[in-house]
């Protein structure tokens, strides 16, 4: 029953990309080749690019992206806590809820740090 | 009871395994069929999505929008495709090319993958599976990473700088979605797409409109359609992580956009709107491909609708916006709803809904208050005059 | 062979060959986006011993926030995606070694384990697994403290790593 679901997802992930890729294909043999030194520089609405395209980023991208990580894993342990909620007697939904809370205490740390500013 | 499709899956089994295949081999073909069939009608659909998008638009404009070709311009798109199969591809110099070939393809077969566990009609789904709500989710992971690898790989700032942009702020609206679609799985006690959609005796959205709300609006702005499409704002870094690409290339992320965006509505029809229910769905299953496209595109009109009614919010508003309030309430709404859903067990189904309702839509008030609270507080930090620089005042000689 | 083996054999090579690019990649990107092809196999791994959560919670957290955040890392980084020196210095010979001292180790110490020899007892196919894993993470003879000490253990990361990457003068 199982395998035979992942074994679809697993079909589907193969074939998914066949059309997509058919489709920029078909360019390839129909539409026109001439590429010059000025078509294929890099476009910035007319001026000519300087210096390197790896510029360095700001640190606030790395910061939003560790808050992220963090409550991503913590959200995918809900998701079996809330599956089995039929059988939870009200002490076990608590305890998720007290795991919430410590997450929030993370947020309001992270906000109070002012790591969610951007500047 | 039966539905044609799995009339024909049957006949077609049957035929498979009466030419001597292995069950396995049978089941394979047969699941490529199936897949192929659906993928390509969705890629039909998107093709009229354009015309729809365009058609839609110009009567929010108060135009006419196109009608040249063909009864109401219906055959305007399929010129569209024509001319971008007949462009030519340019890749940019100092491009990485597999990457950038590699990253359009990605972003039109995530959108493509999503369908797999969306039911379309009664026992009728690619795949039920049982982790339904978390291989969504997953799959929008592998689609942030083909914007990661279109920006990187076009060698171009504008492309770098408009992807981190946009996986910044999919990856920040990810946590409230994530925490809304908790919350129908709570309420159906299951992953499983379809679960949902049979559990929904009343709509969710009657039950947890907040949670549809946020789902809603994490969704649009994961899929970076305005307001939240400063991700691709013209002013400011031309068009974002596919500036690079033309012809198809392009197309492919325009086409994988507008087909994501009617995926979010199917998705959203599916959570709670009672997926492809309705009325006589029981007696002819085919109808519920109706409803749920009828629902899908009603919710597809709406996108549409913020899209061009709303101006574009800036990086540190869309930020707040959500790490500042769609987080904290929806984990509140979570926390919420969590504790009432077991407090009210064995209760009547009215009572069951009122009072759900009525959190909802106190919780909303309250977080809604604060936020009008705090916008007052700002307006005036923002409006007090600032420290105007002036020239140095020559000094003024004292005549006596 | 049976289908599953042949899977088994093709998609175990190439996690095994997307690893040994992530530390053979001179371009730091690139390595980065080997790595989550490697991190995709072990997904594929779980869905065929049919640990669906497992496989995509994999995928949600290794490739979705795990992957993205080592590559806004690399971002932060000054130009070092074009890494020209030597990939190969004086004590290949000793890491070699210690790879796999620490290899056999590993072999050794999973073989000398019971569990890996017997054949472990079929789930309750009626019941649902993800049901099961919600009810014993929550239940007091279950995995209660793990689950809540997770809580804290990430609490304690999110405050750790604030720390030292904010840090505002």
């Amino acid at each position: 029953m199982q395998t035979e679901q992942w074994l679809y997802i697993g079909v589907f992930l193969v074939l998914a990309p066949l059309l997509p890729a058919a489709a920029i294909l078909i360019p390839r043999l129909i539409a026109p080749r001439k590429p010059n030194k000025i078509k294929q520089d890099t476009y910035e609405c007319g001026m000519e690019t300087v210096g390197e395209t790896w510029i360095q980023f700001r640190v606030q991208y790395y910061i939003f992206a560790l808050v992220f990580l963090i409550f991503d894993v913590e959200l995918v342990f809900l998701y079996p806590w809330a599956v089995a909620f039929d059988v939870l007697p009200m002490f076990a939904v608590l305890e998720g809820v007290l795991f919430v809370a410590i997450l929030i205490a993370g947020l309001v740390y992270a906000w109070r740090k002012g790591a969610l500013e951007w500047r | 009871m039966s539905d044609p499709v799995t009339i024909i899956a049957n006949w077609l089994e049957g035929l498979l395994l009466g030419w001597g295949l292995s069950p396995l081999l049978a089941t394979i073909i047969l699941n490529a069929i199936g897949i192929l069939v659906m993928a390509a009608l969705l890629l039909v659909l998107d093709i009229f999505l354009v015309w729809v998008e365009r058609k839609v638009v110009a009567r929010f404009q108060d135009r006419l929008g196109p009608n040249r070709l063909g009864p109401y311009g219906l055959i305007q798109p399929i010129a569209d495709v024509i001319k971008l199969l007949i462009k030519e591809d340019i890749t940019p110099r100092g491009a990485d090319r597999l990457v950038y070939n590699l990253a359009p393809i990605l972003t039109l077969a995530t959108v493509l993958l999503l369908w797999a566990v969306i039911p379309i009609m009664p026992n009728v789904v690619g795949t039920d599976l049982n982790v339904g709500i978390l291989y969504l989710v997953a799959v929008g992971a592998i689609a942030t990473l083909a914007i990661i690898m279109a920006g990187w790989s076009s060698n171009n700032k504008y492309a770098l700088l408009g992807a981190f942009r946009t996986v910044a702020q999919m990856i920040s609206y990810e946590v409230p979605m994530v925490i809304a679609l908790l919350i129908p799985v709570l309420l159906a006690r299951s992953m499983g797409v379809s679960d949902i959609v049979y559990s929904q005796e009343v709509w969710y959205i009657l039950v947890a409109p907040a949670a549809a709300l946020i789902f809603l609006i994490s969704s649009i702005a994961e899929i970076g359609r305005a307001p939240f499409d400063l991700v691709e704002a013209e002013s400011e870094i031309v068009a974002g992580f596919h500036i690079e690409y033309t012809g198809m290339k392009f197309g492919l992320f325009y086409a994988g956009e507008l087909l994501h965006a009617l995926t979010i509505g199917a998705l959203f029809a599916a959570l709670f709107l009672g997926g492809w229910s309705g009325p006589g769905v029981q007696a002819v299953p085919v109808l519920g491909v109706f409803y749920l496209l009828i629902k899908a595109f009603f919710i597809y009109w709406v996108i549409m609708w913020i899209k061009y009614s709303l101006p574009r919010i800036r990086i540190d508003h869309m930020l707040n916006f959500n790490w500042k309030f769609l987080t904290p309430l929806a984990l509140v709404l979570l926390l919420a709803t969590a504790i009432a859903d077991k407090a009210l067990e064995g209760s009547t189904t009215v009572v069951y809904i009122l009072v759900m309702l009525g959190l909802n839509i106190v919780l909303v008030l309250g977080a809604l208050a604060l936020a009008r609270g705090y916008a007052s507080k700002e307006r005036q930090r923002v409006g007090e005059p600032k420290p105007v620089a002036r020239p140095p005042q020559p000094t003024v000689i004292e005549q006596s | 062979m049976t289908p599953v083996q042949i899977l088994f054999i093709l998609v175990a090579a190439v996690t095994l060959g997307a690893a040994l690019m992530v530390v053979n990649a001179r371009n730091l990107v690139h390595a980065a986006l080997w790595l989550i092809v490697s991190f995709g196999g072990v997904a594929v791994f779980y869905a065929m011993l049919n640990a669906g959560f497992l496989a995509v919670a994999q995928v949600v957290i290794y490739i979705g926030a795990i992957a993205i955040l080592m590559i806004f890392a690399i971002m932060m980084t000054r130009n070092v995606a074009g890494d020209s020196s030597p990939r190969f210095n004086s004590s290949q010979i000793i890491g070699l070694v210690l790879a796999l001292a620490l290899f056999a180790g590993l072999v050794w110490m999973t073989l000398s384990w019971s569990g890996a020899t017997t054949t472990p007892m079929p789930l309750d196919s009626r019941a649902d697994p993800i049901s099961q894993l919600g009810s014993a993470l929550v239940s007091p003879d279950g995995y209660v403290l793990a689950f809540e000490l997770a809580s804290i253990l990430l609490l304690g990361a999110l405050v750790g790593a604030l720390m030292i990457a904010w840090d505002r003068k």
